[in-house]
């Protein structure tokens, strides 16, 4: 999937270096550090070293010099990883601070029963019934209960356009921060300080209140276990090595330890799982919990509105068809003037197709235009000379013509089924009596739209089109837009009816939805996607909330999902197939001293125990800071086949991970040799 | 390396007839003409011992019902053992054992190791031989493919399967119409069908242990033992219930006392069951034990086959042939690569004879002649894959190398491994590599489909961890105080001794580097230990993980979902299973048998 833009880094969200520094020092506290088992044991190795470093230039010199470099590059180590998790943090903080910063000092007009008075936004409840007036920011999430009004979005979405928004409608929500253009709102507020969505997407890219994620944690207990296996093999080594006459150098071990944990991923592992939450922040996804966004990854089954998500709003026209012995260009010619005065986009598309295929359409002169009308259902031209044009639904087309004592022609009706057969609605054109023929309006289904469903289909998720229209048209543009399933003529409990049953074969189900019959499917499903636009209800019930209201963002959820989890099981791969090399580099230095027939082990030829030791660590250390853009960007996300993917993945991480380390490590030691 | 080859192939061909008999003996779930022909005994034997065969049970009451007759086998073996002077059958006159010798004896052999710290043919009467020991030495096997056949039915077996998801390339070909009026019809069924289900409270059954349990022993363990032992019979081992023969040597006149005893039928289920333990302390390098060439080709096939039969009988009753297949293939490949290793490690002279006229032959030293080194070998590799631990030549005496391979084998541990549990242990690599591989897909972790959560992980982790930590514990407490090791020898070799003894206990292999005083307390204790946690924790936490796992939602599998069965995975099998091995080893390794061998002379 091309997809996941990379942001720039010219969001103002580049943390400057000292700031960078004074976090990663910060973190240093052994709270901080007791949240990642992997980096604490790090963090006591770097103590060890320290201890035994200032032991050895108590006694002499020569051993000290290499025990402090040694403690200088673990702390490194633990400096890196808490740089990645800071760094991380800073850049999902500055994007939601900037939201929050936009209604720092609101005001807000509270409605009492006594009248109106001023408080500060942050003195805001839930329930508080608030009033807006035109040109005033919305001091507070909420939802409208009395008036109608365009609202200025920007500061939410980014999103200049001017939205609509109105109370009694599945368009009622409205969120902190955002102008109200036009009108004035009576709006009850729905959140308490700190519950807003701004509140939830900060608690998410904190680190120190951060939940993890169920996938998160199963994964620490690996890592954990894993760290817990090479401190056993490190500190039985050191009976053994005594009984076979091998006397071990204290600094070594630690090295050894530091080298074989999984600090790759441990170091990395907070970092990862924030820089997640803010790639879905910066896709304007507020999610409500970090599991919401790791089970989008799973997604087995995409439920998706038609409109909007699969075609664009509106009807477009596609096609002229005449009548039999009519005039194609005469056709056209008059339903495209019909449409000149039509400001709807249905018939500016007429006109627009109309000259597309060549017609050159003149304003009408001495014409009284008869707008559409619900009762008529038909539209069209009166002209001073008498002539009448009309286009509009086929069957009140039909009646004209017997009113006017036209004739229907034989092929009429074969020709209106045929159109609405392709899931497009028919138009009919009379020029007085004379039924002329038929304009094909059709579903426009968006450019891309079927390609991301086949992406999709490769990945092995499959897609339910939702839609209102009948079974036939349904099935045609199902057929068109390339759509796994569908369901025609939906309704809420439908929805939830379907959700229920892909669950219960298995299949974890997302949808998006605004509406308050909604809610209980957006309840229902394991990944209910709310707009920001809609009902509270909705908003509620949903464990997501797009700020765009655009429903193609499932899409994007699923995508956000997948690249976290891949990006946890690449560098988990990596990490350990990285240790492989760090053994052929440590073990032989560590004997080689006492048993120098153990130096045939030494396959990259290291220029000295000291130099190995230290260009393994080296190269451990520096690994973390190399991937943090990694970490922060993800992993890139194709679209593919499950066991495609895993092949691409094993090779480059597992395989890469496992040959690297080789020249790294000889190169640093090639770099660092002549000084040990 | 001709009849290296001839043994797989005989093996494979073996084991493949035998494999689909099982699977069709042994499922629960089908009624077959083994029902009519073996069903009255296995009734009688199951009123004998009062259990209702038709109870069902949880996955919990499964492993109690395990550990419960285990913990009574082992306190009557103990008894036994410690009394047999004043019991039947002791035609010798054989006095008690120690206690502490008696527990680790009772333990090794209800663990399926068979690892001993006593000489069978001059420490055991008769009773104690037929009773105890032969009797662990059926229900011990017996045991692991049970625990298989409850995880096999729980987690392997197929169900209904649901539609693949999205494979079909047509557009519109595959839209089905739902509308209000229609349901759809590709999500209606679920979980009906399989062979385990809720009973009639609600708890998920995973069958019953003793069901099981007879079941193996009466239609594969004693008819395959009684076909072995006949042959063996045949060709000399003896089987009698009279006392030791005294024989008048032809130089001299001297008399030599020669132990016998109902050998043959011990040997086979020795052989047969993934065992070891022999009649006569020496094992299967004693001719009484081991005559011809023939009962060696026969004993050796016979380390291996139900092992191997046992994958063919788990794709035949779980429907998953071609995992089954992946899963053959990786174990395959490792077993030839030890194999080699061993046996290209034994046609290398043994530097310790260097200078003499000897010097240019394979290593013979602690080997029979009769069989040469490929033959040594190739039982040495066999005997350690299958933990089985059974010997024709002296693993001690091996050169450094091919005792790295034998190491390497039980380390390892799943290339075949133990009946039942050699595949068990396999699936929990399995579920490891299932976690890393979901994770590189972008989907929460899962394993055929169901969820693997951080309860799950924690007992797959803690079964992981036990090995390092009690074989890489138990030896460092041991040669941190060398009063306790009274190994003979000092150095690599010495260390490579302790390690091997530790490993075999974990492993439940049972063979020795042999030369340790092993009849210590310590020495008893501390692999009473490492034999317990060997066996039950790496049996068992799979059971529990597939009774979890059964509770929980199936995603259907598809095109977006990991496949088990794909090149790719099976890869990332293999490379758990060695990497998870080779780096927790891989230091004590080069302490031991490489430091040896990059120092030798």
């Amino acid at each position: 999937m091309a997809m996941m833009q990379t942001h720039e880094a010219s969001q103002g969200l580049r943390v400057r270096p000292l700031t960078l520094l004074g976090e990663s020092l910060r973190r240093l506290n052994p709270r901080s550090l007791a949240r990642n088992p992997v980096m604490a044991v790090v963090a006591i190795g770097t103590l060890v070293c320290a201890l035994y470093t200032g032991m050895a230039f108590a006694e002499d010199g020569g051993q000290g010099t290499f025990a402090l470099i040694v403690t200088l590059v673990l702390l490194a180590t633990v400096l890196f990883a808490n740089a990645a998790e800071a760094m991380a943090e800073a850049r999902g903080k500055a994007h939601a601070g900037s939201l929050r910063a936009t209604r720092g000092a609101l005001k807000a007009r509270r409605v009492t029963k006594s009248g109106e008075e001023t408080v500060a936004a942050d003195q805001l409840r839930r329930g508080d019934r608030i009033r807006v007036i035109a040109g005033e920011l919305i001091p507070a999430d909420g939802e409208i209960i009395q008036g109608a009004g365009s609202i200025n979005e920007s500061a939410v979405t980014g999103e200049s356009a001017p939205v609509l928004r109105e109370g009694g409608t599945d368009n009622s929500g409205v969120s902190a921060g955002t102008k109200l253009l036009s009108d004035e709102l009576l709006i009850e507020v729905s959140v308490d300080p700190g519950e807003s969505l701004l509140d939830r997407m900060i608690a998410l890219v904190e680190g120190a209140s951060r939940q993890k994620t169920p996938s998160e944690l199963a994964l620490s207990v690996l890592l954990s276990t894993l760290t817990l296996i090479f401190l056993i093999v490190v500190v039985t080594l050191v009976p053994m090595a005594l009984f076979v006459g091998i006397e071990t150098s204290t600094v070594m071990l630690v090295a050894l330890l530091v080298c074989l944990i999984p600090t790759t991923i441990g170091g990395l592992l907070p970092a990862i799982g924030i820089a997640g939450m803010e790639r879905a922040m910066r896709a304007n996804l507020v999610a409500k919990s970090g599991k919401a966004v790791e089970i989008a990854g799973s997604i087995d089954t995409l439920l998706l509105d038609k409109t909007g998500t699969i075609t664009l709003g509106d009807r477009r026209a596609t096609e002229f068809a005449p009548c039999q012995g009519v005039d194609l260009t005469r056709l056209r010619e008059i339903a495209g003037v019909c449409s000149l005065q039509d400001p709807t986009p249905e018939g500016r598309s007429i006109v627009v197709l109309a000259r597309d295929q060549g017609a050159t359409l003149d304003s009408p002169q001495n014409a009284e235009v008869v707008p559409f009308s619900a009762m008529s259902r038909v539209s069209g031209l009166d002209f001073a000379d008498g002539r009448c044009w009309r286009k509009g639904a086929p069957n009140a087309i039909a009646r004209l013509v017997q009113e006017a004592g036209g004739r229907v022609p034989g092929g009429f009706e074969a020709l209106v089924e045929r159109i609405s057969r392709h899931g497009a609605t028919p138009l009919a054109v009379l020029e007085g009596n004379v039924l002329l023929g038929v304009i094909a309006l059709s579903d426009v289904i968006k450019t891309g739209i079927a390609e991301r469903f086949q992406q999709l289909r490769e990945m092995g998720v499959k897609t339910v089109m939702i839609t209102g229209d009948n079974p036939i048209t349904a099935a045609a543009i199902a057929a068109e837009a390339g759509v796994d399933d569908y369901i025609a003529e939906a309704t809420p409990e439908r929805k939830l009816e379907l959700i229920r049953e892909e669950q219960a074969a298995g299949r974890l189900v997302a949808m998006m939805g605004d509406g308050t019959n909604d809610a209980p499917a957006l309840a229902q499903a394991d990944l209910g996607l709310a707009m920001n636009s809609g009902t509270q209800a909705a908003r509620e019930a949903a464990n997501m909330v797009d700020l765009d209201s655009d429903p193609g963002k499932l899409l994007s959820a699923v995508e956000i999902g997948k690249q976290l989890l891949i990006t946890r099981g690449a560098l988990t791969t990596f990490s350990l197939a990285n240790d492989v090399a760090k053994y052929f580099a440590i073990l032989p230095a560590i004997f080689a001293a006492s048993v120098p027939a153990l130096g045939g082990l030494d396959v990259l030829h290291l220029h000295s125990p000291q130099s190995a030791v230290l260009s393994a660590v080296i190269f451990n250390a520096l690994v973390i800071p190399a991937l943090i853009p990694f970490a922060l960007r993800g992993v890139r996300v194709h679209a593919a086949s499950a066991s495609a993917m895993l092949r691409r993945n094993l090779l480059i991480y597992g395989l890469g991970g496992l040959l690297l380390p080789f020249p790294a490590i000889k190169l640093i030691d090639l770099l660092i040799g002549p000084l040990f | 390396m001709n009849a290296m080859m001839l043994c797989y192939a005989l093996l494979i061909g073996l084991a493949l007839p035998l494999g689909l008999y099982m699977g069709r003996a042994l499922d629960t779930d089908r009624s077959t003409v083994m029902d009519r022909l073996f069903g009255p005994v296995e009734s009688v034997l199951m009123r004998l011992a009062g259990v209702d065969r038709r109870a069902s049970m949880t996955w919990s009451a499964y492993l109690l019902a395990v550990l419960k007759l285990h913990l009574l086998l082992i306190g009557l073996a103990w008894i036994v053992f410690m009394s047999q002077g004043l019991l039947p059958l002791n035609p010798d006159g054989i006095p008690g054992m120690n206690w502490d010798t008696a527990l680790h004896t009772a333990v090794s052999f209800a663990t399926n190791t068979n690892q001993q710290h006593y000489s069978g043919q001059a420490q055991l009467s008769y009773l104690s031989q037929t009773l105890a020991i032969v009797t662990l030495q059926f229900l011990t096997p017996a045991t692991g493919l049970a625990v298989l056949l409850a995880i096999t039915r729980t987690l392997l077996k197929r169900q209904t399967t649901n539609p693949i998801v999205g494979t079909n390339t047509t557009i519109g070909a595959n839209a089905t119409v739902i509308t209000n009026a229609t349901v759809s019809t590709n999500t209606s069924t679920t979980s009906a069908g399989r062979g385990v289900g809720r009973d009639s409270v609600g708890n998920y059954s995973v069958g019953n242990y003793y069901v099981d349990l007879t079941r193996i022993v009466v239609r594969v363990l004693l008819p395959l033992s009684l076909v072995v032992a006949l042959v063996l019979v045949w060709q000399g081992v003896p089987a009698t219930y009279q006392g030791a023969q005294s024989v008048t040597m032809l130089d001299g006149g001297a008399v030599q006392v020669i132990p016998r005893g109902p050998v043959a039928p011990m040997v086979a289920i020795k052989q047969l069951g993934t065992n070891g333990g022999g009649w006569y302390g020496p094992n299967s390098t004693v001719p009484l034990e081991n005559p011809t060439g023939l009962a060696n080709l026969v004993e050796t096939i016979a380390l291996l086959l139900i092992p191997v039969a046992t994958l063919i009988a788990v794709g035949v009753i779980s429907g998953r042939r071609r995992l089954m297949m992946g899963i053959g293939a990786v174990m395959i490949a490792f077993s030839l690569i030890t194999t080699t290793l061993i046996v290209v490690s034994e046609r290398q002279p043994n530097a310790a004879l260097a200078g003499l006229a000897v010097a240019g032959s394979p290593n013979l030293e602690g080997k029979e002649v009769r069989f040469g080194s490929d033959l040594s070998a190739l039982w040495g590799s066999w005997t350690t894959q299958t933990s089985n631990g059974s010997v024709n030549a002296m693993h001690d005496s091996f050169n450094p190398l091919g005792g790295l391979g034998l190491l390497m084998d039980m380390f390892v541990n799943v290339t075949f491994g133990g009946i039942g549990v050699g595949m068990i242990g396999y699936l929990l690599y399995l579920m490891l590599a299932a976690f890393i591989g979901s994770l590189m897909i972008g989907r929460a972790p899962e394993l055929f489909g169901k969820p693997l959560e951080t309860r799950e992980m924690r007992w797959i982790s803690l079964a992981i961890l036990a090995q390092p930590l009690i074989i890489l514990g138990l030896t460092a407490i041991t040669v941190a105080f060398p009063a306790l090791t009274g190994n003979s020898n000092p150095g690599f070799h010495g260390l490579s001794q302790v390690l091997y003894e530790y490993t075999s206990a974990f492993a439940n292999n049972g063979s020795g580097f042999e030369g340790l005083g092993d009849g210590t307390p310590w020495w008893n204790l501390a692999c009473v230990l490492a034999l317990a946690v060997g066996r039950f924790l790496p049996m068992l936490v799979p059971l529990a993980v597939a009774g979890w796992l059964m509770e929980k939602r199936t995603a259907p599998q598809g095109r977006g979902t990991l496949s088990l069965e794909g090149g790719a995975f099976v890869g990332l099998t293999a490379g758990v299973i060695v990497i998870v091995n080779l780096l927790g080893f891989l230091p004590a390794l080069v302490l031991g048998p490489i430091a040896e061998q990059l120092t030798l002379p």
